[in-house]
């Protein structure tokens, strides 16, 4: 099965017009030792009913566990009209938007979208997105040594309370370009920079800081203060933020005196299923005086021959099929179709809905975060207010404990150990409005139970 | 389609509307007390405030606005848009591959795992290369891995003065600013006149500053590069290592491997020849394959095999890996689409995929050529697209290849790829890809010879469409000099949105 339309007399007709007596005659100038025999290593094909036979049955081997982690990624209500509308086939089978005149659909959602996030983000200007959080990271940091024009150094500050996977993906994304990634270390107590990390850095050439807020373990840095002194000291701040919290806390864009240079994060919450890590999007907003070294599409308002407004992608001389070798970056699509979930979800939630989401996650946080430290066994690893995460420490070892819980229907948070093993045993856990009291009580008592079991084992 | 252009949604905005049915339930003013004044957000964003049917009457007309596969022809070169059938999405959308966090435990993803496991298994066999990343969230993305394994191939074995990578003069532009990005110096070399590598000048710029070259084959010029072995083995023979863009995959599945012909890396463009949606820009999928000597190099996460489970493979087993390129597991989801495409298509519709393509596109050159149009490389097989230059058409006419572009839509089709590749002057590079009937090429003919006839009685029809679109042709000039990139609340806006 190959969607072909063809009938045996079409193919005679276009045989005959081509000139050739068959379809293998069209690859004559393939040199014939290449020319490859049977196509072992591929299964036989399977019609459109076998392949959902296959596909259940594959689903429900993993089945629908209830989700307490978070660390990146977040279970949101995702509205029907999101996916009903983004997998409407003209936006799902159409290419980025070439040709401005058949593709106004796609560039004025675009528009719309840089306007929602430019906004939320407290920024001048947005981009139309990048692959996701973790690359956006990486192209922030490239970003931020073509702005810096103060820097020489090409040396990126970062808190090691950034999610450990950004930090790694942009030293993958950016690390072959010189930019060197300097880890601040953080407060054992607090999970939060370590006060006074930022001294040894007086008077040394460094191009940016990157802050996330609220960091990896959900908790809040201080981020006036450290926006304030990486500008006393022409240091740009790229700040990495999730779109939920900016309901709640204060944009990069207000942050100490002047605002962050550039904001970046990951747009999964906004409308984007959880589907084991993408597709996602990364978001990326700016200051307006650094639009020209920003990377990816962007899309303008403009006049068309007729004098009506419409729109455009614009500034595409920063882009590779300009400039090719000098271009700001080698990214050629953005994740459109993410983003057109993501600018219906906003429409639909609003600013109400969205701070709705926020403050319900927050309070289910706490209320999870009550629930299970009053598990024996079980407590808190940092004092102070989160958004919507929380790190716990436990008293048996993490990896057989989440095991026994997902062995009951519960994905019961991130083992911090891979990452961070001078915490010990300590565990990420997260909730969302999606999660009930109900739904809390079950993790709870889960979590007794499978702690009991393993001090008895 | 409707002419009529829709308002930005800011414009529906009333404070005070809200899809009220889609928020949670209050949690009361004390649910966030404990957040710190001076970390809090004191003014609203700008997000528009409307009911769930002005959204989705908003968005749906905004769709209606698009030209899109589902819709019309979309001949768009190098970009392969061929129909994306429907079961490749409802099934990746199935509930519990939707909610399933990327990071819960291996026990509950077997299912997943499996797919990905045997994708990787599929990308093998149809690539002919010794390992596969799925991870690579787009084309680009990809190339950067690809290159960057080159990179640190040279490096582990303390090659370290290896940093030019080589590129024809034709090639896509994410190829050069792929180098760039993997801190390359970029070598140009050109096409001779039958579009195949010039060997005399590959010759004279290999040397022991090679990295690489970066290929594809078909090349962009849309011919087979028929010389491809020579061009491994200078390469191979000057120490630097062949990389594969694998944009063209579409016309030689099936019939030849990028492996058998000396490539050591490859990417592949699922969103391509794997028939994943293109979403307006993306998201798209670039996983790479690699010959044995590139595996301990290749970007993590993969998947893996142990006794019956499927588990996944990280940095600590792979050492030496150019390391992580995204948050998670790449386009997930892209990637579970074209699983199941390539298991629809199975063994025995992976060569009827190349060759429908190659059948449909060597058609439209035979019928274009008839119909009073020049090919760009006459004298050559098309491969899965084909070239026309209409040099001779603006020279006498006046009417460009833009002209001829933007009359297509009125005729109700999407536009070739313009001006690209860069080298033919002029140029529509034309791909119909095998999911085409023979009446939709004709109707294409059609069209192209209407235009032509427009153009020598009344060029200025053609050069001043499209006359039927939304919009016309738009003032670019104006937007990158008068930048307007968000709305503004009334007032600010002198354009009126509707004449």
């Amino acid at each position: 099965m190959a969607f072909i339309p063809h009938t045996r007399e079409d193919v005679e007709a276009m045989l005959a017009a081509i000139g050739v007596g068959s379809i293998e005659q069209l690859f004559d100038e393939i040199p014939a030792n290449l020319r490859l025999g049977a196509l072992a290593g591929v299964p036989e094909s399977l019609s459109e009913m076998e392949i959902g036979r296959l596909m259940a049955e594959r689903a429900r081997l993993d089945g629908r566990p209830l989700c307490f982690i978070g660390a990146g990624a977040y279970e949101h209500h995702i509205p029907a009209a999101v996916w009903a509308i983004a997998t409407r086939g003209e936006f799902y089978s159409a290419y980025t938007p070439y040709q401005a005149e058949a593709s106004q659909g796609t560039l004025q959602l675009l528009y719309e979208y840089q306007t929602m996030m430019a906004s939320l983000t407290g920024m001048d200007v947005s981009n139309a997105s990048m692959y996701d959080g973790a690359s956006a990271m990486g192209e922030a940091s490239l970003m931020a040594v073509r702005a810096n024009r103060k820097s020489h150094s090409h040396r990126i500050l970062v808190p090691s309370t950034v999610h450990p996977h950004y930090r790694k993906t942009a030293a993958a994304v950016a690390g072959n370009q010189g930019l060197v990634f300097e880890e601040l270390p953080y407060s054992m107590e607090e999970g939060r920079i370590l006060p006074g990390a930022l001294d040894r850095y007086d008077g040394q050439d460094i191009t940016a800081l990157v802050i996330q807020q609220p960091n990896f373990f959900g908790r809040l840095e201080d981020v006036d203060a450290l926006c304030d002194w990486a500008h006393a000291r022409n240091i740009l701040v790229v700040a990495v933020v999730n779109p939920t919290s900016l309901a709640l806390l204060k944009p990069p864009g207000a942050w100490g005196t002047k605002g962050a240079d550039i904001a970046i994060g990951e747009g999964q919450p906004l409308g984007v299923p959880l589907s084991s890590g993408g597709p996602y999007f990364g978001f990326m907003t700016a200051r307006m005086e650094h639009v020209r070294q920003m990377p990816g599409r962007i899309v303008g308002r403009t006049v068309d021959a007729a004098g009506r407004a419409g729109f455009t992608l614009t500034l595409q001389a920063r882009e590779q099929h300009i400039r090719r070798a000098k271009a700001t970056s080698n990214i050629c699509t953005n994740q459109g179709l993410l983003v057109t979930a993501a600018t219906v979800y906003l429409s639909l939630m609003g600013p109400g809905g969205l701070e709705r989401v926020a403050a319900a996650s927050h309070a289910r946080t706490r209320e999870l975060t009550d629930a299970l430290t009053k598990v024996p066994g079980v407590r808190r690893l940092f004092r102070g207010p989160v958004f919507h995460e929380e790190a716990l420490a436990i008293d048996r070892p993490v990896a057989p404990v989440l095991e026994s819980l997902a062995a009951r229907g519960i994905v019961g948070g991130l083992d911090l150990s891979e990452h961070y093993p001078e915490l010990g045993q300590a565990l990420l856990v997260c909730a969302t409005e999606t999660k009930t009291t109900a739904d809390i009580e079950h993790y709870a008592n889960a979590l007794t139970e499978c702690l009991r079991a393993a001090r008895a084992a | 389609m409707s002419a009529r252009l829709e308002k930005p949604i800011f414009e529906y905005s009333v404070p005070g509307r809200a899809a009220e049915d889609q928020w949670p339930r209050d949690p009361g003013p004390d649910a966030t007390a404990d957040l710190p004044a001076a970390l809090r957000r004191t003014k609203r964003p700008l997000l528009p405030e409307v009911s769930e049917l002005e959204t989705v009457r908003h968005f749906t007309r905004l769709s209606q606005l698009n030209f899109s596969i589902d819709t019309h022809f979309y001949p768009l070169g190098s970009c392969t848009m061929k129909y994306n059938p429907k079961a490749c999405n409802s099934l990746a959308m199935l509930p519990e591959f939707l909610a399933r966090h990327p990071l819960s435990p291996e026990t509950v993803a077997q299912g997943f795992l499996s797919c990905l496991y045997e994708l990787q298994e599929m990308l093998k066999a149809v690539t002919g290369m010794q390992a596969v990343a799925l991870s690579p969230m787009a084309g680009a993305q990809g190339e950067y891995a690809g290159v960057a394994m080159i990179r640190a191939y040279h490096r582990a074995r303390g090659d370290l003065e290896r940093n030019e990578i080589i590129v024809p003069e034709a090639a896509h532009g994410t190829n050069p600013a792929t180098a760039t990005m993997c801190g390359c110096v970029v070598r140009e070399v050109p096409v001779n006149a039958d579009g195949d590598v010039d060997l005399e000048a590959l010759k004279a710029v290999v040397g022991p500053k090679t990295a690489g070259i970066m290929l594809t084959n078909p090349s962009t010029l849309g011919v087979f590069e028929r010389r491809i072995e020579e061009v491994a083995r200078t390469v191979h023979a000057a120490g630097g290592l062949l990389y594969y863009d694998g944009a063209n995959l579409n016309a030689i599945l099936g019939k030849v491997r990028p492996g058998d012909m000396g490539f050591d890396v490859i990417h592949v463009n699922l969103h391509k020849t794997f028939s994943t949606p293109h979403g307006g820009g993306g998201p798209g999928a670039g996983p790479v394959g690699v010959s044995a000597r590139l595996a301990p190099f290749l970007p993590v996460p993969l998947v893996g095999r142990r006794g019956d489970r499927y588990c996944w493979l990280t940095d600590r087993d792979l050492p030496q890996s150019i390391g992580r390129l995204s948050g998670f597991m790449g386009n997930a989801g892209v990637l579970l689409r074209a699983y199941i495409y390539m298991r629809m298509l199975g063994r025995e519709g992976m060569a009827k995929v190349s060759e429908y393509a190659t059948l449909n596109a060597n058609y439209l050159l035979a019928q274009l050529t008839r119909a009073g149009f020049d090919a760009a490389y006459p004298e050559r097989r098309a491969t899965h697209e084909l070239i026309i230059t209409l040099k001779r058409q603006a020279k006498e006419l006046g009417v460009t290849t833009m002209d001829f572009a933007k009359r297509l839509l009125d005729h109700g089709m999407h536009a070739p790829t313009t001006y690209f590749p860069l080298l033919v002057p002029e140029c529509l590079l034309i791909e119909p890809t095998e999911t085409e009937s023979k009446a939709a090429l004709d109707a294409f003919v059609k069209a192209m010879g209407e235009i032509l006839a427009e153009a020598a009685k009344e060029p200025e029809r053609v050069t001043s469409a499209p006359h039927t679109m939304p919009v016309r042709r738009l003032d670019d000039v104006r937007a990158a000099k008068q930048l307007d990139l968000t709305w503004k609340p009334t007032g600010a806006h002198a354009i009126p949105t509707t004449s």
